[in-house]
């Protein structure tokens, strides 16, 4: 679940509030969004994909994270390299190579079935 | 609450990829297009956030009649071939466009562009650009509540809420294409909480029919406590029991089934992707980057650790029951309205089975398109008349309840969906006993919507896709209750074989009273026996 609005990284755009499925986000104060309906995210990822200051944090489980998580934790969160992975990683942002342009996956034969020993 | 009122020769309502094909294609025929999306065009539903593999194949002989024929078995043969044919047609176009007109940036592969997957992100931003260049007027967060219909019966507008204007909405239309995708019951699958069943509602309303909902028990892996049901990986994968011991017989494809046999049982089923080769790890982390989102942020290494994965709901997202669709346009058995993607049956590509991995893109991008014309053509047949006709609302739970209810609300219906739709033992491992009493639960709650709680304005969508997801079990489980036999991906228990006297569509429908009839296929003439 979105679990991050760095108010120092924000640059009030309100493009999280437009972008966000579920609707999650409110405008707020000073322009910097609040997360005003957390239980309604589905923890897409879309909202930080597309915010340009890599300032939203969603952390990958559909419940919300303890409030002493480290995945609550900007400057944990920074210094790991995690905030703004995703949009690294698709190749989003100011001269960056999109990575559709490598997005080519392993070839997929037959599922493996899992044997009765391994 | 004032009303905001607009006015468009055709409605799209949904803009994941059937509903901006559709929009793209109405707006190209010389349509005047709206597009209403619940969420936001671009980012909403599962193929925004998850991406898809493209039944993309090159237009010779040999390579389509390989790629018809390659699930032709597992769909219990109910496909036609005569639509496999025109969506492998119209896919290509498609994917050609893409390219050429919105600039898509597909990898290089020996030189050429390899168009058999699109990032999901990445393709629906370009959707949402493109679609407005072609003069498409994009109405976001703007769910849709009901259908109108002028006196004869044609649908000819919908109404809906705009949630960050706190506003209604009207649109008179000439023709209405729904593409809401599939109903994924919201289960929190990858992209899919926005997925809960609102065309085929409003369709039933006016009176349109569905067809194979018994396909409709599609279930994602997921990481435990996780969205992200991204499955093709997992064919490299070896699972486990709690205790550590291998998880016999489990697998992604074939073996999924063990797997919630197994969850049911102990509650843990562990999972380790080593199957892999460091080329292929690699691969990976470049083909679906958000596949290692999970992983990465929860400092895993699926290659060497064994997690916890779980199964969730995709229901008709990756399933394959929809709206009947009753011509080549994607018309349904309701004049002016019109069904694409998840939202409209499968069944003529896919037949019986899941279309997951490359059919459900194609048939997206191929059927909005087809809708898409066939609703332009519509309003336009229409003449000027059509501006003066006297709309009214299709809508019954929460608009116009019946009276004498018992006042069940939203909350009684999301608890009905958790405990009759949800639980493997009922949706996906199948048997009359567990499932008849599971529909008898959902008909209760049905009931008791019918007459139940009325509501307005920012209240209304909520409730209504409540009733959406409680009318979509109804007619899953009754069109699963009566094929007797187990084909595609509809499995019973206690009928574990295909039976020839069933080899037949089911036509499902009603509101109230639901009805069943079998249809005969269509399209096999073109078969290679
Ligand atoms: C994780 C995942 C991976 C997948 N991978 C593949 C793959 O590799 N290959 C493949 O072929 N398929 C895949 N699929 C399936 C594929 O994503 C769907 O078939 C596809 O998204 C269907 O497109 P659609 O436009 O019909 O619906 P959607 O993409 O679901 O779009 C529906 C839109 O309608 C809107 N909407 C809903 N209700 C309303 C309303 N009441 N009013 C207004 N708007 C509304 C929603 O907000 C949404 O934007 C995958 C699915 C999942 C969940
Ligand atoms: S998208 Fe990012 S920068 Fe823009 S308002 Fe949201 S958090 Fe701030
Ligand atoms: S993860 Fe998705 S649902 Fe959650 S806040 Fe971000 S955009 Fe909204």
């Amino acid at each position: 679940m979105i679990e991050l609005v760095s108010s120092s990284r924000c640059v009030s755009c309100d493009v999280c509030v437009a972008v966000c499925p579920t609707n999650v986000f409110d405008t707020g104060p000073g322009g910097i969004p609040v997360i005003a309906r957390q239980g309604d995210c589905q923890t897409c990822f879309m909202c930080e994909a597309h915010c340009p200051a890599d300032a939203l944090f969603v952390a990958p489980v559909t419940h919300p994270v303890p409030a002493d998580s480290p995945l609550r934790d900007e400057e944990h969160l920074a210094a790991s390299g995690m905030l703004g992975s995703y949009r690294r990683e698709i190749g989003w942002g100011r001269g960056r190579k999109p990575g559709a342009r490598l997005a080519v996956g392993p070839e997929l034969g037959p599922a493996r079935i899992t044997p009765s020993a391994v | 609450m004032s009303t905001l009122d607009l006015t468009a020769d055709v409605v799209v309502v949904g803009g994941g990829p059937a509903g901006t094909w559709a929009a793209l294609a109405a707006a190209e025929a010389g349509a005047d297009v709206i597009l209403l999306d619940k969420g936001y065009c671009g980012t909403s539903g599962p193929t925004a956030s998850g991406g898809t593999g493209v039944w993309y194949v090159q237009p010779e002989p040999a390579e389509r009649e390989k790629a018809m024929a390659s699930r032709e078995a597992l769909g219990g043969f109910l496909q036609d071939r005569r639509w496999m044919g025109r969506v492998l047609d119209q896919t290509y176009e498609n994917m050609n466009r893409l390219e050429a007109e919105a600039r898509y940036p597909f990898p290089i592969v020996d030189g050429s562009p390899y168009k058999k997957g699109v990032q999901g992100p990445e393709y629906m931003r370009r959707m949402r650009s493109w679609i407005r260049r072609a003069g498409v007027r994009i109405l976001d967060h703007s769910p849709v509540t009901e259908l109108l219909v002028d006196g004869t019966g044609t649908v000819a507008g919908v109404r809906g809420h705009r949630r960050q204007h706190d506003t209604d909405y009207r649109v008179r239309a000439g023709a209405v294409v729904l593409a809401t995708g599939g109903c994924a019951f919201l289960s929190k699958a990858l992209g899919c909480d926005v997925a809960t069943g609102d065309g085929a509602l409003f369709a039933a309303e006016a009176g349109a029919e569905m067809s194979g909902m018994e396909f409709s028990n599609a279930y994602g892996i997921a990481p435990a406590f996780t969205s992200v049901t991204k499955t093709a990986y997992y064919s490299f994968a070896t699972f486990f029991r709690g205790d550590g011991s291998p998880l016999e017989g489990a697998g992604s494809q074939g073996g999924r089934s063990v797997i919630a046999a197994e969850l049911l049982r102990s509650g843990i089923v562990l999972c380790s992707i080593d199957q892999a080769t460091a080329e292929q790890q690699e691969q990976m982390r470049l083909g679906q980057p958000n596949f290692f989102l999970p992983f990465n942020r929860l400092g895993i290494d699926p290659f060497t650790d064994r997690f916890p994965v779980t199964l969730l709901l995709e229901g008709t997202v990756r399933g394959t029951g929809g709206i009947r669709i009753v011509a080549d346009d994607c018309a349904t058995t309701v004049p002016g309205l019109y069904a694409a993607g998840d939202a409209a049956t499968r069944e003529l590509i896919c037949g019986a089975f899941t279309g997951g991995g490359s059919h459900n893109s194609a048939w997206a991008m191929s059927s909005g398109t087809f809708a898409g014309r066939g609703a332009a053509a519509f309003a336009v047949g229409l003449g000027a008349g059509a501006r003066r006709r006297k709309l009214s609302g299709v809508g019954g739970v929460g608009i116009r309840p019946d009276s004498g209810g018992t006042g069940v609300g939203r909350r009684e219906a999301l608890d009905v969906i958790q405990r009759q739709v949800h639980p493997y033992d009922k949706n996906y491992l199948r048997h009359g006993s567990r499932l008849r009493p599971a529909l008898a639960h959902l008909d209760s709650v049905w009931d008791g919507l019918r007459g139940g709680v009325v509501a307005d304005g920012g209240e209304l969508p909520g409730l209504r896709q409540a009733a959406a997801m409680v009318a979509h079990a109804r007619w899953m489980y009754t069109s699963a209750i009566t094929r007797t036999e187990s084909r595609g991906m509809a499995h019973r228990e206690e009928f574990p074989d295909q039976d020839p006297n069933q080899y037949h569509r089911l036509a499902v429908g009603g509101l109230d009273r639901l009805w069943t009839r079998p249809e005969s296929v269509t399209g096999r003439e073109l078969a290679v026996a």
